[in-house]
């Protein structure tokens, strides 16, 4: 695993949408060969849509052969509601760039056979050729897209029924009415999220920190889901200072003082290669 | 024109929802549309992008109010109307307006039973702007603030609604009718008018509060050319002008005004007035006259003369204001300088203002999902640079 800390959560944005950046770049996509990359919504990464999109308008990255999949959506809310991820994606987004819409993945909570819609999400993935790169962030309760404490570290893409503590944190998102906020969502798996080539986690702000710690200092577990991402082989965590208040003096001095390696990965005529051999 | 074809105009700031937004616009098949819902469900990308160049894209201008244009007068010129008002409906585009209301003022009957039916509601086009109705205003008006109509041919409200058929002969054509509020049965026909979808507007009238306020309880919805040709406003009974502030109009109901913001026919203190006032139902009219567009000298306006001196229209010989030679599109000019409101205020009074006076802003006057794609596209300093109808453009500046 890499922790990269950075001082604010605008670097972190930046710093996300560089990495993304340069691996779709390297990646030189084309019509044969698509970069397949997964993506959460939520507020940590808006900032990094909005440096992608920066990025993409001054000519420095398109988007024309990236796939897309998204980690989740809410089952049973209309499409166009602000709060669902299709809204999201669209509005911060997918409309500012040159992706092409038949590219582009989100699961549909309005399907009319859910269960189905999950086993074709699962099929389209693996039809892609399997995700190269997958962007999460998590919430203070250690999830990661809509796998929920005590989710399976090897579920799949499925239906999942949301915790009180998640509705209680959305409710503001729906007018402070818990009962119109939506009680089930789609969302992929730990498992799914592991198959990734790799994995990219977006942390900010102090109301994270000890979910951070729980992720990176103590063992797996699946009542803090983030924490399955120890064992993936290439896990990149991207955080603020303020996420960093629950780690050890001793985890963030090191990782800080790894701070220069970890910043030739954003930079444009670095090979990534030679990075991954040198873990 | 139903082609199938997406058009995305990008690079754009779109007026919408009161706001001007970064933010592109898609058109299909006449109507501007959702493009989240071309994205999910159908899955592909506009067919043509036109680059905007940083232009303010704002709904169409609609005139409510103008009596003719480039020497053309709907009600002098009796002989070929149709023609006629396909001529001025061509040279609006140029100026921005893309959906307007013919307006026929105090006529004899025989000039009604004559034009009115060739003047009929009908889509615009490259041919030329959306004609939406036509406006009567008169003859049934109060003598005492005729303005420039001729008295000859200001009638009562005697037999009630009879006397309306018996002098338009049919309505169908008709959108708006402009009447003075005080005459006796105007209640009635009011009410008859309203219930008919037509749009009664009080003016040439020299009523008081409780006359407006009336005729607001009985549908009527506008007010014509606010502080002309109605009563000055006094502090003890401040006449028309006192419905912009009038505590008596039932609830949900908003009393729209035209106002002439040429510069010369209402002050621009007045025009600060009304919007300070009222800004929720101010609609800016050009009230333009057959001279808009034309050079100084004699022209015709209804039965009369009219003179252009210095930029001004009189009636010959005279001194008296008998309408506007300002294009819309100066209009909307003039009055954001002489209120300092800001631009999509001033853009939507002369556009969604209209639209909702009228009762057509599911369709006209926004920019919003489903609308028309009725718009133009302007500078930073509000110049117009194309004008488009049903997304197609049908004129550009060269």
């Amino acid at each position: 695993m890499r922790l990269v800390i950075l001082d604010t959560a605008a670097a972190v944005a930046e710093w996300s949408a560089k990495y993304v950046m340069k691996r779709i770049n390297d990646f030189k996509p084309g019509p044969d060969k698509y970069f397949v990359l997964g993506l959460p919504t939520g507020s940590t990464p808006y900032g990094m849509y909005q440096k992608l999109i920066e990025y993409h308008n001054a000519g420095k990255v398109s988007f024309k052969y990236v796939k897309t999949f998204n980690m989740d959506e809410y089952v049973n809310l209309p499409r166009d509601h602000p709060e669902s991820y299709h809204y999201y994606m669209w509005n911060n987004f997918f409309k500012h760039i040159d992706i092409d819409p038949k590219n582009v993945h989100i699961l549909d909570g309005n399907a009319s056979d859910l269960v189905e819609e999950c086993n074709s999400y699962e099929k389209k993935i693996t039809e892609a050729g399997g995700i190269e790169l997958f962007v999460g962030g998590i919430g203070p309760d250690g999830h990661i897209a809509f796998n929920e404490p005590g989710s399976s570290l090897v579920s799949r893409t499925r239906v999942k029924t949301l915790a009180q503590d998640t509705l209680e944190a959305n409710a503001r998102f729906f007018g402070n009415d818990i009962n119109k906020v939506p009680k089930q969502a789609l969302t992929v798996g730990v498992g799914t999220v592991m198959d990734a080539n790799e994995v990219m986690i977006l942390i900010t702000g102090t109301h994270k920190s000890f979910a951070l710690y729980k992720a990176i200092e103590e063992g797996v577990n699946h009542m803090w889901t983030v924490s399955a991402f120890q064992q993936h082989p290439h896990t990149l965590m991207i955080c603020d200072e303020d996420a960093t208040l629950e780690l050890r003096v001793k985890t963030v001095k090191y990782f800080k003082a790894l701070s220069a390696v970890h910043h030739k990965l954003i930079e444009e005529e670095t090979p990534l290669d030679q990075f991954r051999t040198i873990h | 024109m139903k082609t199938g074809k997406l058009l995305q105009f990008v690079n754009c700031l779109i007026l919408r929802n009161h706001k001007l937004i970064n933010e592109d616009l898609w058109v299909r098949d006449g109507k501007i549309i959702n493009p989240e819902k071309v994205f999910f469900d159908e899955k592909i990308t506009a067919d043509e992008k036109i680059d905007c160049k940083g232009a303010i894209i704002a709904p169409g201008f609609i005139d409510i109010q103008i009596n003719g244009a480039f020497g053309i007068d709907f009600s002098y010129n009796t002989d070929k109307v149709e023609e006629g008002v396909q001529y001025v409906s061509k040279g609006l585009l140029e100026h921005g307006v893309t959906s307007f209301c013919p307006t026929v003022v105090t006529s004899p009957r025989e000039v009604y039973h004559n034009v009115l039916p060739r003047i009929s509601k009908r889509a615009g086009g490259k041919h030329g702007s959306t004609i939406l109705g036509i406006h009567v205003e008169g003859p049934f008006i109060n003598v005492e603030k005729k303005g420039a109509h001729p008295s000859q041919f200001i009638r009562d409200l005697n037999e009630g609604f009879s006397s309306v058929l018996d002098t338009y002969g049919s309505l169908d054509n008709i959108k708006i009718v402009t009447l003075a509020p005080e005459l006796k049965n105007a209640d009635r026909v009011i009410q008859k008018l309203t219930s008919l979808n037509i749009s009664v507007s009080v003016g040439h009238s020299i009523g008081n509060l409780k006359d407006g306020e009336e005729a607001v309880r009985n549908g009527a919805i506008l007010i014509t050319h606010l502080f002309n040709a109605m009563l000055p406003f006094h502090h003890r009974d401040p006449g028309l002008v006192g419905l912009l502030a009038s505590n008596k109009i039932p609830q949900n109901r908003i009393v729209y005004f035209g106002i002439i913001a040429d510069g010369i026919h209402t002050h621009p203190s007045a025009l600060r007035i009304a919007y300070r006032t009222h800004s929720d139902g101010l609609i800016l009219v050009t009230d333009a006259i057959s001279a808009m567009g034309l050079q100084e000298g004699k022209h015709n306006i209804g039965q009369l003369s009219v003179e252009i001196r210095e930029g001004k229209a009189y009636i010959t010989g005279t001194n008296t204001l008998c309408g506007s030679i300002a294009t819309m599109n100066q209009c909307v000019k003039l009055f954001k300088e002489a209120t300092g409101c800001p631009i999509e205020y001033a853009l939507e009074a002369a556009s969604l203002h209209p639209a909702l006076a009228l009762g057509i802003s599911d369709k006209k006057g926004t920019l919003n999902f489903g609308s028309d794609a009725d718009f133009v596209l302007l500078d930073d300093g509000l110049n117009l640079l194309s004008t488009w109808i049903a997304g197609e453009c049908v004129y550009k500046r060269l």
